[in-house]
């Protein structure tokens, strides 16, 4: 059984703070998830996904966030308890249908997970998620633990209920990937089957119906805003005369803080969980009884400015700071040293922080290597790169590389270099279409299976439409490769338990209206520097769909093992170093050893045996024996 | 009670996820409060990977510069990265067995001399182990068991306060059967060898 599925009540157990959010939902009877997979919020869909396979619960992989909204947004209308999750840019794609969803609201509960990303351990931006609660006018809940991850997601379904509102819960990626101890409540049965009751003077937004749901809405959010100074996840704790307001993982830092510094006795701490609306009656509250106020909030100054708003209606002149040159930064994330520093700044109390050593001391610096994530082994990506390169060096040609998001945008480092541009999912596409018609240069773009899907369609009709002449190659190694291998609708290798049609990129890209495409396995390096060679040549816009599936996946499915592996010959002794100087696979690397008889070595853990370095070098073959 | 700070470092495919995961439950089974969190975006990839175990009356699941009271390091030249974790009272246990970064791989850096980062090391805090958890782990029966064998080197240290039982426990209960004993075996090197 799966470990969340336990009805094990009362029983404490260790989760993922993802994981919890899945247990929340399931402690409410939730019945339809969807999802696009994205970090830091990839595990909440996993655990749906396995979930389902033991319950009557309904989980998709949308093919994007707006799709992946509007579906469940589908079946909360219909009745249905619904949960969507996605990472914070994900709710950019979802923003058109969420600003109307919020005009006509849901008949059962549905709750939209954003996953934000302070320092960007693994995203294109660090935007805040929660102006989506004030942009939309829904009610926003911040849980600050594992525990209150699961807590607060449960308690969402219910508001979202009493509201006939989606909520949205707001979770970070020092959330979702921490672990932290969880009581587990009982489960919900959930009702698994709707109806959709047709009241089109609410569900269809005419202007003069989006009129009167935009009043509704207005006059929802001021109920929100009364259950927001009533709930129990909003609350003043502790006594004195500083104030520290707070939300979300900051209020994990701040406790730590004031227990550090014994501050107990001296603060009383605003602790939102429901933090949109603001609960103002509990604010004034805090406001009034305090002499100065420090807001200790990751990024964007919201809750600073609500309560420096709500302070200025009262008249009120409390000095309350928070982002400041020499308090709280807008960048990156926050951590435990850092809220206890400012706090401590900020109200005057004496204290001397840690000294990290510093192993530098007394000697000159060592440089360290870097370590950037790479390509693995064996991925196809890194043929259909060297392929494109050689065929540019031998055509004597440069052309700008418009890419996208996913494993592949790690063709950016060196040797291959393939990566001038991204901005976001399916930006390749489209922005192929505007620099290639801008400079008049060979342009080529690439863009993955799952992203393609997501949002490439679209930049590729228009580049069809407006006659744009660009080459794109879709690195199709069927599997979301970079989120952790989630199927997407064109996968023909699928997990056990899928039985779901596929959709063939090849026709779609047909249908689209391109004239000029190639089908080639990128492994077979002749097929595909041949394609790129027509492609590059053509003076139309051209598709090369390389097709190879991800090494990791394949294994993981199937779990099959190199069939053969690769070895360098002796006569590798020269200084030649072009195997690794333009291929760079992480398997081959150059022995610094000066009594090593090669030059190179293939690491035999690494190699899988995908054959591509046999075909750029000769002095490689196949391992005997 | 005190509170234990662990900072665990590596490389993406060591194994340092699952063993952080086992010593946070091993936490949890004797009786303390735990948090842990992990950052591994691109952890499958070759890169850094990095996690933290926080054991005690504490919420953050982060570890601030010089917070660090264990630095497990799973790899010499991350260990020596992630001595900013550490202060003057830690202790580092360190794996002494490189993974090539790819810089190096081809040619383009090189990999420092491991003897002297250790030596660096050791000079600025109170206690530091090494141990090749690799070989002691392909002597268990897989090298993949490295990560285990690592835990071994912390439970004999005996700074948090963690019975050996209750690693052994946990492996038992939290990794998949049929690789239970290799992981016990390589505990148990880990745990003699330091």
């Amino acid at each position: 059984m799966h470990p969340l599925l336990t009805e094990e009540t009362g029983k404490t157990v260790l989760l993922l703070g993802n994981e919890a959010i899945v247990r929340g939902a399931l402690e409410a009877g939730v019945a339809f998830a969807t999802t696009y997979p994205g970090t830091p919020s990839s595990e909440i869909a996993e655990n749906f996904f396995r979930i389902t396979q033991e319950s009557e619960l309904y989980f998709e992989y949308s093919t994007n966030e707006k799709v992946a909204l509007e579906t469940a947004a589908g079946a909360a209308v219909s009745g249905i308890r619904s949960i969507c999750s996605m990472k914070h840019v994900g709710l950019n794609v979802a923003a058109d249908p969420l600003m109307t969803l919020a005009y006509v609201g849901v008949r059962s509960g549905l709750v939209i997970v954003t996953a934000d990303d302070p320092s960007m351990f693994s995203s294109q931006n660090e935007q805040d998620s929660r102006y989506y609660a004030r942009f939309s006018s829904l009610p926003m809940l911040e849980p600050s633990s594992v525990q209150e991850a699961k807590e607060m997601t449960r308690e969402a379904f219910r508001i979202s209920e009493e509201l006939e509102l989606p909520v949205l819960l707001r979770t970070s990626t020092r959330l979702s990937h921490a672990r932290g101890t969880v009581t587990l409540g009982p489960l919900v049965v959930p009702q698994t089957h709707g109806r959709f009751e047709k009241e089109s003077s609410r569900f269809v937004t005419v202007p003069s119906v989006a009129r009167t749901r935009h009043k509704v809405l207005l006059d929802q959010t001021e109920k929100a805003k009364e259950m927001s100074s009533q709930s129990d996840l909003n609350r003043l704790d502790g006594t004195g005369s500083y104030g520290i307001a707070t939300s979300g993982m900051a209020y994990s830092y701040v406790q730590d803080a004031l227990k550090d510094l014994n501050m107990e006795g001296r603060v009383q701490l605003l602790k939102l969980g429901f933090s949109f609306p603001l609960p103002e009656t509990l604010a004034l509250e805090f406001i009034r009884s305090t002499q100065k106020i420090l807001v200790v909030e990751e990024l964007e100054p919201l809750l600073e400015d609500g309560l420096k708003a709500l302070a200025q209606t009262h008249g009120l002149t409390t000095p309350i700071a928070g982002k400041r040159p020499d308090l709280f930064s807008r960048l990156y994330e926050f951590h435990p040293g850092l809220v206890r520093d400012v706090v401590a700044r900020f109200f005057d109390i004496d204290y001397t922080p840690p000294q990290p050593v510093d192993v530098t001391e007394g000697t000159d610096p060592i440089p360290l290597p870097i370590r950037p994530p790479n390509l693995c082994a064996g991925c196809p990506h890194r043929a259909s790169y060297y392929a494109v390169n050689s065929v540019l060096a031998e055509m004597e040609t440069e052309a700008v590389f418009p890419t996208d998001i996913g494993c592949y945008t790690l063709g950016l480092l060196p040797p291959l270099q393939t990566a001038d541009f991204v901005i976001c999912m399916g930006s390749s596409v489209s922005s192929a279409a505007g620099i290639s018609k801008a400079t008049g240069k060979t342009v080529i773009a690439f863009v993955g299976d799952s992203t393609f899907f997501h949002s490439g369609i679209t930049g590729l009709v228009n580049a069809v439409h407006n006659q744009h002449r660009f080459v794109l190659i879709i690195l199709d190694n069927g599997t979301t490769a970079m989120t952790g291998h989630q199927p997407h609708p064109g996968v023909s290798l699928t997990p056990k338990g899928w039985d779901k049609p596929t959709v063939s990129i090849e026709a779609i890209v047909r249908a689209c209206g391109v004239d000029d495409v190639a089908v080639v396995n990128p492994i077979n390096l002749g097929k595909m520097k041949a394609a790129v060679r027509q492609a590059v040549s053509s003076k139309a816009l051209s598709v090369i769909l390389a097709k190879a599936p991800c090494p990791l996946y394949e294994r993981r499915i199937l779990g099959s093992k190199p069939k053969r592996k690769f070895v360098v010959g002796p006569e590798c002794n020269t200084d030649c170093t072009m195997c690794v100087d333009s291929f760079g696979c992480p398997a081959l690397y150059r022995n610094t050893d000066p009594d090593a008889e090669t030059t190179m070595t293939i690491d035999q853990h690494l190699c899988i045996g995908c054959g591509v370095c046999i075909q750029i070098c000769n002095k490689i073959r196949p391992k005997k024996g | 009670m005190a509170e234990y700070r662990v900072y665990l470092a590596g490389v993406g495919g060591q194994g340092t996820l699952l063993a952080t995961k086992i010593l946070a439950e091993a936490a949890i089974q004797a009786g303390h409060h735990t948090v842990a969190s992990e950052v591994h975006g691109m952890a499958q990839r070759g890169g850094i990977v990095e996690s933290t175990v926080l054991v005690g009356d504490v919420g953050s699941p982060i570890i601030s510069n010089g917070e660090a009271d264990v630095l497990l390091g799973f790899e010499p030249l991350e260990t020596y990265r992630a001595m900013v974790k550490c202060s003057k009272d830690s202790v580092v246990i360190s794996n002494n067995v490189p993974v090539m970064p790819f810089s190096v791989a081809i040619g383009k850096s090189r990999y420092p001399d491991i003897s002297t980062l250790f030596d660096l090391i050791r000079k600025q805090v109170r206690q530091l182990n090494t141990l090749n958890a690799q070989a002691l782990a392909i002597e268990a029966g897989t090298a993949l068991s490295a990560n285990i064998a690592m835990l071994g080197a912390l439970a004999r240290s005996q700074i948090l306060p963690i019975p050996k039982e209750a690693f052994q426990e946990t492996i038992r209960n939290k990794i998949r059967e049929q690789f239970v004993d290799t992981n016990l075996a390589a505990f148990e090197l880990g745990y003699t060898a330091s």
